[in-house]
């Protein structure tokens, strides 16, 4: 008896020693997309924790936090919608909830987190906590860009109809939809981190579509119009993300579609202010948090390039060829670091944003998406 | 003849914005090429194999076949999923395609669909690449083996 005691003792020490007291604020997960798991990283020890497994198809994946921090929840290609305890490295809830999805949000509060899928094209909302489903938003259509604005609302947009919605879920089970005419194929969309403008890129059409969701009444606008008048677009061999919005002081930073530039808009008037030639088709066009410098890295195949633009010239200040399939970039939450993954080399680097010097390499298996729990915190991710 | 109606039917005729749908012929062309390239080629059972030993127009060059399957599972993946099921481009699997034929995908591979999001990828693949490819598709896509 007291051996059985004793060996339990051993047990929960043992249990604790797995988890020793932490916080959450330098932790993060890379989506190892080919092998359905997550690596649990730390940001300051530049380190793998661990990985989880069991997440499903991952080869697109997008992950928002709790507010808390955490707590992951990561939206994979095939509906799955898992909540993964970033301290524990374990699953703790886990839900098929569509066919094919592309991504979702949490609400202002924390208690709401929002999948947009493709199949059956909408939106379902569910517990945060629990992941019990709450209510559903059909559309008809693949959804893009959804994104968490103040009030419980979340603004998306629709691939097939080339409209932007925005839903009111501050009653969850019963939610309240306004519908906007955008613009022929929205591809993707994204909220200013005041969480007052909604922008969704247009694919079909040279144009960005803004809603001001202050005074919604307004209806949506085009911003950047023609950008690429008469001119023949070059192939897109990579949609753009948007995801990681780019506004750097008065100025956001978009990518043009099929044009090899990163277009400049100046915030009070929406007016285009500056072209940036880059080295190929942009897909993350992505602000340091501080706003100095601007990350741009490319579709297919000039994928293994990524290139620093300096907001205060507006130039491109640094080119690099870090590794190969270079897919996603995240900052550290202070914008010190940058940590891009390389798929082709089975790898995620870790480089110095002011030296631009590599400090560290992690192997990992086909790394994609990369999410620090610093996104907890900020509107739009 | 049959595959030209892909390029012939209500998608063409929306499509007028950028710098318009191409005309027939130059395709029907290309057609006719991997006809002749099939013809050619009909000797061979594996059109996996690089068709290096051939003349005519077929063999721009040889390719690397793991990484023309890499390709289409990471890169046309982006749209189409790497599983090939859907993403924001239309699914890839051999049920959703049956029916074509794969001279018309491959059309599609070369030269994009216009008023979509399908590029043209004639800069990145030969045509022996792209029928390579759209008969691999119409019989289910090969799983990537990495080393």
């Amino acid at each position: 008896m007291r051996g059985w005691l004793l060996a339990v003792c051993c047990g929960f020490l043992a249990a604790c020693a797995e988890v020793p007291l932490r916080g959450t604020g330098d932790l993060g997960l890379v989506v190892e997309r080919a092998s359905g798991q997550v690596a649990v990283i730390d940001t300051t020890a530049k380190s793998v924790l661990g990985h989880v497994a069991g997440l499903g198809d991952l080869s697109h994946a997008s992950v928002v936090y709790s507010r808390d921090a955490r707590y992951a929840y990561v939206f994979g290609r095939d509906g799955g919608l898992t909540k993964v305890d970033l301290l524990g490295q374990r699953i703790d809830q886990r839900v098929m909830q569509a066919g094919n999805s592309i991504g979702g949000a949490i609400s202002q509060d924390g208690r709401l987190v929002v999948a947009q899928n493709y199949t059956p094209g909408g939106i379902k909302v569910f517990d945060a906590a629990t992941l019990e489903l709450l209510a559903e938003v059909p559309t008809q259509s693949k959804v893009v860009g959804l994104a968490d604005l103040p009030g419980q609302k979340f603004a998306y947009a629709l691939f097939d109809k080339g409209e932007i919605w925005v839903s009111d879920l501050s009653q969850p089970r019963a939610p309240r939809t306004q519908k906007y005419p955008a613009g022929q194929q929205p591809y993707d969309g994204l909220v200013t981190p005041d969480g007052r403008y909604y922008m969704a890129g247009l694919f079909g059409e040279d144009g960005i579509a803004l809603l001001d969701t202050w005074r919604p009444e307004l209806g949506v606008r085009k911003i950047l119009q023609n950008y690429g008048k008469g001119q023949e677009k070059l192939p897109v061999f990579k949609m753009p993300h948007l995801r990681g919005w780019a506004v750097a002081g008065n100025q956001a930073y978009l990518p043009a579609i099929g044009r090899h530039e990163v277009l400049v808009v100046d915030k009070g008037n929406w007016q285009e202010t500056r072209r940036i030639k880059v080295k190929s088709q942009p897909v993350f066009v992505m602000a340091r948090p501080d706003g100095r410098q601007v990350w741009v890295n490319f579709a297919h195949p000039d994928n293994s390039w990524v290139q620093v633009i300096d907001t205060l010239t507006g130039e491109v200040v640094q080119t690099l060829q870090p590794g190969k399939a270079i897919l996603h970039m995240e900052f550290s939450p202070r914008g010190e670091h940058v940590w891009l993954s390389a798929r082709d080399d089975d790898a995620v680097l870790i480089y110095d944003t002011q030296t631009f010097e590599r400090l560290a390499s992690l192997p990992l298996p086909s790394p994609s998406g990369i999410f620090f729990s610093s996104r907890a915190a900020r509107t739009g991710f | 003849m049959h595959a030209v109606t892909v390029y012939s039917g209500g998608q063409c005729k929306k499509l007028s914005r950028i710098k318009a749908a191409r005309p027939l012929l130059p395709q029907a062309a290309v057609m006719m090429r991997n006809w002749f390239g099939m013809l050619a080629l009909s000797g061979m059972q594996t059109l996996g194999m690089p068709p290096a030993a051939l003349a005519g127009e077929v063999q721009k060059s040889a390719f690397d076949l793991p990484a023309t399957i890499r390709l289409v599972r990471q890169d046309c993946g982006s749209c189409h999923g790497m599983t090939l099921q859907g993403g924001l481009g239309t699914p890839l699997t051999r049920e959703a395609l049956a029916g074509q034929s794969p001279e018309a995908l491959a059309i599609v591979i070369l030269h994009g669909r216009h008023g979509t999001a399908m590029p043209p990828w004639k800069s990145l693949l030969s045509e022996a690449q792209a029928q390579w490819i759209a008969e691999r598709l119409l019989e289910g896509f090969p799983e990537e083996k990495r080393q």
